[in-house]
């Protein structure tokens, strides 16, 4: 907990307008939609130059020789980097795994990876001069899967590894490995009626956030550097940019710019250390904005994967028992691979009763694109396997789908397979009843009487391919679990600077955190809690940056939660101190001040009565209230590596989806009409963001099911499609209707009963819509995402 | 790179005269992708956004004369009834904003098998209106694509409009690809009924090296109509008949596997299409124009 003991117990109440539960706009809102938002890549500094990243054109090769003579020769360039001016004798980084090199050495691991660097006082000239970098490479095989990394004589992506995972894994080529055993799967097996078991495989999904990879850095006169960039959380940046700059902390400073959009591709650095290694090189600020191509390559993925389920029920639909094994493929580098199989095996048995589980997750090092965090973590891949294995279940037992599920739905109290108790409400069989009992979307919606076929109502869609013929539609269900906030032990806390003040008479409220607003409204939160916890109307939200603690990670689902509490709790502080001022003041004028419950509301101090005591500008005259404070929420434990018995999580939640799509089973191309969706957020703290979070996290879903799929060449581990020409991503015509039911079932563990919303809808969506192709083809479909070919046959 | 700016038709043939490398740009769809990509690095670029003559269009009696400049959104909006093919296709383009710059003169210029236009260029008959210092020469549009993005244009030639058969029966354009909208093709199909002359023409895109007609289908098609006495009863055609159409279709494919679609899928989708478009467009010659036309 914090440092100034337990939060006052007050209940500030809500009557301050703009306060949580409140759908307030955020301030970031219309300008993103105008277009006059300020984004990272928009950044200018005069007399700056442009660094550009040269990136090898083999997945797998060691690097013969290097020569940059001509690109530094070419007029315009200020610098050409390599390996050998790396200035501090770290010259590695990564998140948890310190196993990605700045620039390579020696060899390269993947199809894109950074080798040299170039400063110019033009981007066409850096890219040229680039161009112009002779490299000689030496081909190697490439490992691209699990066998190719486990063969007798695989050639280690990572040789003498000597990370925490080394010593447990069964191969130097798998990153981390995650086994979690709980009673006895084999001996449950044998209780059940039908058993069915299905390999199910999940393409590589791309977070293709709009806003490229973009930053500038800026030397300072004391040797340090500023650095201004889009990032998912600054100070695990700095943690990693600092020693490979040879610099201390405190020398590097950082601001974090607009970001267009994150889903975990900005957890890992990207063109960071590149910037400030050309900055302090030149002496002059150096921008590197990655154009889309070079972003496919500039960040992580979502893991692939290929999942193995066994289930086994009784005859009267209880889950007998679970066996699963989960292989996610980690690319060339760690990143947040072992987080991510903690994530897959813990959360691989879905929101079910399952007494007997045998389940194992790994994650192997290949020379394809690293993969790390994003939206849905792991928890991803399990759902698409397992609510397969559902519906499979129930098709065989002859029983409804959704009452199947219902039967065997994890609720409060539930055991996990870890060991857990699921301590908080886990509404899953009631998500599942509200999106069942939503009303059907009419048939037919492309007839419009006495009118053409409206084809945007088709699939196809404006191709024009069918006006009706082949069209059949298919109904699924889909729920998920998912965790909440850093889990296994991490010390997931934030951090929170407060200030209140009188500013022209009245009290104005300062909120300063690291916190990354990556779109997902954070800023717009912090605004409500403030004027909630100090009853004072205007708010300001200070710039992210890293002069304030830390905020942790925007992800996980955590920051409303983490640093949502952070600013809550900072603000009961500054309340406590306002009304220490306020009684020293003015406390022997009205015996109310040491008897009555007091409450900050309006700009004023009054009682629980709603009797005014003071002014808050009074009680302030020219004394401003700051306050600094970090917040935790519960500690969470490691897995046991044999076992995986461990309280990992901090909290859980659950979305259900009930989808609706048209397909055309002649040419196999689909039209989801409505993705329903309910889920439990504890408390809305802002209920349009928090049906705009479930809106997105569903399309974001129905991406992977249906078009979204970095394609690898198995031959060459090069990727074959790194561009929004053949990346597709779901436009308006492909969102359907997203009805969206929001459940306020408190979670007491956390600040206003909050239950983190954002991922949730990732994780049922896909399942959702597959579940609903396949009841319309009756196809068996175990691979996502779904092509024309797997529903054609072709 | 010069970025040459003629004012007028001949100012721009002169251009291209002295530079046959130039390429032009007018939308820029193409031409600013592959210079993005630095697939291509032109030492001129030829703008003939100045050349208003060449967003015009006249409706003449048996042809459409459009310019090569003329944006896919105003051929939607304006040409739908003579050119229903080309509108459908054209709709079928990328999105609103591409759709306002993008012209049928690019996709010829590019000669990309995955153009959108091409099938309903060769479905409806047309000649492309080439032009040189040299002087004036009409290609048609069956001899227009050479190869793997290739025309027939000399270095010096410059597309100065397309001639494009008006409807005289019903057009069907469709296209399949992996998103509802904004999407390169898998692969397209275009598709005229000509009830002047009693016959039937097709188009194919991206299923083959360049655009082509499903000749053999064609054929086939048009000699089952005139035996059957099809054309006067006006009579819903056999399903055997609109079976086979759709397999000499498939069979006119000769497409490849990329990282868009499989050969097998092309030439399966485009059987499917050959078979539907069939079928709208003759209910729409039967005089059952309901529900034939897609609209949007």
């Amino acid at each position: 907990m914090g440092v100034t003991g337990n939060p006052t117990s007050i209940n500030q109440g809500t009557r301050t307008k703009g306060g949580i539960g409140e759908s307030t706009l955020r301030p970031d809102g219309i300008l993103k939609v105008t277009g006059e938002f300020a984004y990272s890549s928009d950044m200018w500094h005069e007399d700056m130059l442009w660094g550009h990243t040269l990136r090898s054109t083999f997945a797998h090769a060691e690097i013969v020789s290097i020569d940059t003579s001509e690109a530094l020769a070419t007029s315009g360039v200020y610098a050409v980097l390599t390996y050998d001016d790396l200035p501090s004798t770290v010259k590695n980084y990564g998140l948890e795994i310190q196993d990605t090199p700045v620039l390579a050495h020696g060899k390269v691991r993947h199809h894109g990876e950074p080798v040299a660097l170039v400063a110019a006082d033009h981007p066409e000239t850096a890219r040229r001069a680039a161009a112009k970098i002779r490299i000689d490479y030496r081909e190697l095989p490439v490992i691209t899967d699990e066998a190719s990394a486990t063969a007798p004589d695989a050639i280690l992506v990572h040789e003498g590894r000597s990370d925490h995972h080394a010593g447990h894994v069964p191969h130097p080529n798998i990153v981390h490995r995650q086994p979690i055993v709980r009673g006895d799967a084999d001996a449950a097996a044998a209780r059940a009626d039908v058993v069915v078991s299905g390999e199910y495989v999940f393409g590589m999904q791309d977070q293709a956030f709009l806003g490229p990879e973009s930053g500038l850095a800026v030397p300072a006169e004391d040797g340090g550097v500023d650095l201004y960039v889009a990032t998912q959380w600054l100070h695990s940046d700095l943690r990693q940019i600092a020693p490979v700059l040879g610099l201390p902390e405190d020398k590097v400073r950082m601001t974090l710019a607009g970001v267009g959009g994150a889903f975990g591709g900005r957890e890992d650095l990207s063109m960071q250390i590149h910037a400030c290694l050309l900055a302090l090189r030149t002496g002059k600020p150096v921008k590197i904005v990655y154009n889309r191509f070079e972003s496919f390559f500039g960040h992580v993925h979502r893991h692939p994967a290929k999942l193995w389920y066994e289930h086994g029920a009784t005859r009267d639909g209880k889950l007998t028992h679970m066996k699963c094994r989960i292989v996610l493929d980690g690319g060339a580098y760690a990143s947040a691979s072992p987080a991510v199989v903690g994530n897959a095996s813990s959360l691989s048995v879905g929101p079910y009763v399952i007494d007997d589980v045998d389940i194992e997750a790994i994650a192997l090092y290949t020379n394809n694109p690293p993969c790390g965090a994003m939206r849905g973590f792991g928890a991803v891949q399990a759902c698409f396997a397992y609510e397969a294995q559902m519906d499979k279940l129930a098709a065989e037992l002859g029983m409804d789908p959704v009452e199947f599920r219902q039967l065997n739905a994890m609720e409060q109290g539930t055991l996990l397979p870890t060991g857990q108790v699921v301590d908080s409400p886990a509404p899953v069989a009631e998500l599942l009843r509200r999106v069942k009992d939503m009303p059907m979307p009419p048939e037919r919606q492309w007839e419009v009487a006495g009118e053409q076929a409206d084809v945007r109502a088709l699939p196809g869609g404006l191709s024009n391919t069918t006006h009706g013929e082949g069209v059949v539609r298919g109904v699924g269900y889909a729920v998920g679990l998912k965790n909440v906030g850093f889990s296994e032990g991490f010390d997931d806390y934030s951090t929170a600077r407060v200030r209140m003040e009188a500013v022209a008479g009245e009290p104005v409220v300062t909120v300063h955190t690291a916190m990354a607003e990556v779109g997902q409204g954070g800023v717009t939160v912090h605004a409500q809690i403030a004027r909630t916890e100090l009853g004072v109307s205007q708010v300001t939200i200070h710039p992210a940056d890293t002069r304030v603690g830390s905020a942790g990670s925007t992800s996980a689902s955590r920051q409303t939660y983490v640093t949502g509490g952070a600013v809550k709790h900072s603000c009961e502080a500054v309340r406590e101190k306002v009304l220490e001022m306020g009684r020293r003041k003015f406390g022997t004028f009205h015996p109310a001040w040491a008897t009555a419950e007091l409450l900050l509301e309006g700009g004023k101090v009054v009682t629980d009565g709603g009797e005014v005591l003071a002014d808050l500008a009074d009680v302030l005259e020219d004394e401003a209230v700051d306050i600094e404070l970090e917040w935790r929420h519960r500690p969470t434990e490691a897995f046991d590596l044999r076992t995986g018995q461990g309280n990992g999580h901090v909290q859980y939640s659950f979305a259900a989806h009930r989808a609706v799509v048209e397909v055309d089973t002649e040419l196999g191309l689909v039209k989801v009409v409505e993705l329903a969706c309910a889920q439990d957020v504890g408390k809305a703290l802002n209920p349009l963001s928090v049906v705009g979070q479930i809106q997105g996290g569903t399309i974001q879903g129905l991406g992977i099911a249906v078009m979204e799929e970095i394609v690898v060449d198995p031959r060459t581990a090069k990727v074959r499609n790194p561009s929004f020409t053949d990346y597709l991503l779901p436009t308006i015509l492909d969102t359907p209707a997203i009805p969206v039911d929001v459940l306020e079932l408190a979670d007491d563990h956390a600040p206003y009963g909050l239950r983190g919303v954002g991922e949730a809808p990732t994780l049922s969506s896909t399942p959702a819509v597959l579940a609903a192709i396949r009841n319309a083809t009756g196809l068996e479909l175990n691979r996502t995402p779904v092509r024309p070919e797997h529903l054609t046959g072709t | 790179m010069d970025f040459l700016r003629p004012a007028s038709w001949e100012e721009a043939l002169a251009a291209k005269a002295a530079h046959p490398t130039a390429v032009p740009i007018a939308g820029g769809t193409d031409v600013m992708v592959e210079i993005n990509f630095d697939h291509r690095r032109p030492d001129h670029l030829l703008d003939l956004n100045r050349i208003g003559e060449l967003t015009e269009w006249e409706v003449g009696r048996e042809n459409v004369r459009l310019g090569a400049c003329v944006p896919y959104s105003r051929i939607m909006e304006h040409l739908r009834a003579e050119l229903p093919g080309l509108a459908l296709a054209s709709h079928t383009v990328a999105s609103p904003q591409i759709r306002n710059r993008g012209s049928v003169g690019g996709n010829l210029g590019t000669a990309s098998p995955a153009g959108d236009a091409h099938p309903a260029l060769l479905a409806a008959g047309a000649e492309v209106e080439a032009e040189s210092v040299r002087g004036t020469r009409m290609i048609p549009i069956d001899a227009f694509y050479t190869g793997v993005k290739r025309n027939a244009l000399e270095p010096d030639e410059l597309i100065r409009a397309v001639h494009i058969k008006k409807a005289d029966g019903p057009q069907q354009f469709s296209k399949v690809g992996t998103r509802n909208a904004m999407v390169i093709a898998v692969c397209a199909f275009g598709l005229a009924l000509h009830p002047g002359t009693r016959t039937v023409r097709t188009g194919i895109g991206s299923a083959a090296p360049t655009p082509v007609r499903a000749k053999e289908a064609e054929e086939f098609l048009n000699a089952a109509l005139e035996e059957g006495g099809f054309w006067d009863s006006r009579a819903i055609i056999t399903p055997s008949v609109a079976k086979q159409f759709a397999a000499l279709a498939a069979g006119a494919c000769n497409p490849i596997d990329d990282v868009r679609g499989t050969a097998s899928y092309r030439r399966h989708a485009v059987g499917i299409m050959a078979r539907r478009t069939l079928g709208w467009t003759w209910e729409s010659y039967r005089g059952n124009g309901r529900s034939t036309e897609g609209a949007a």
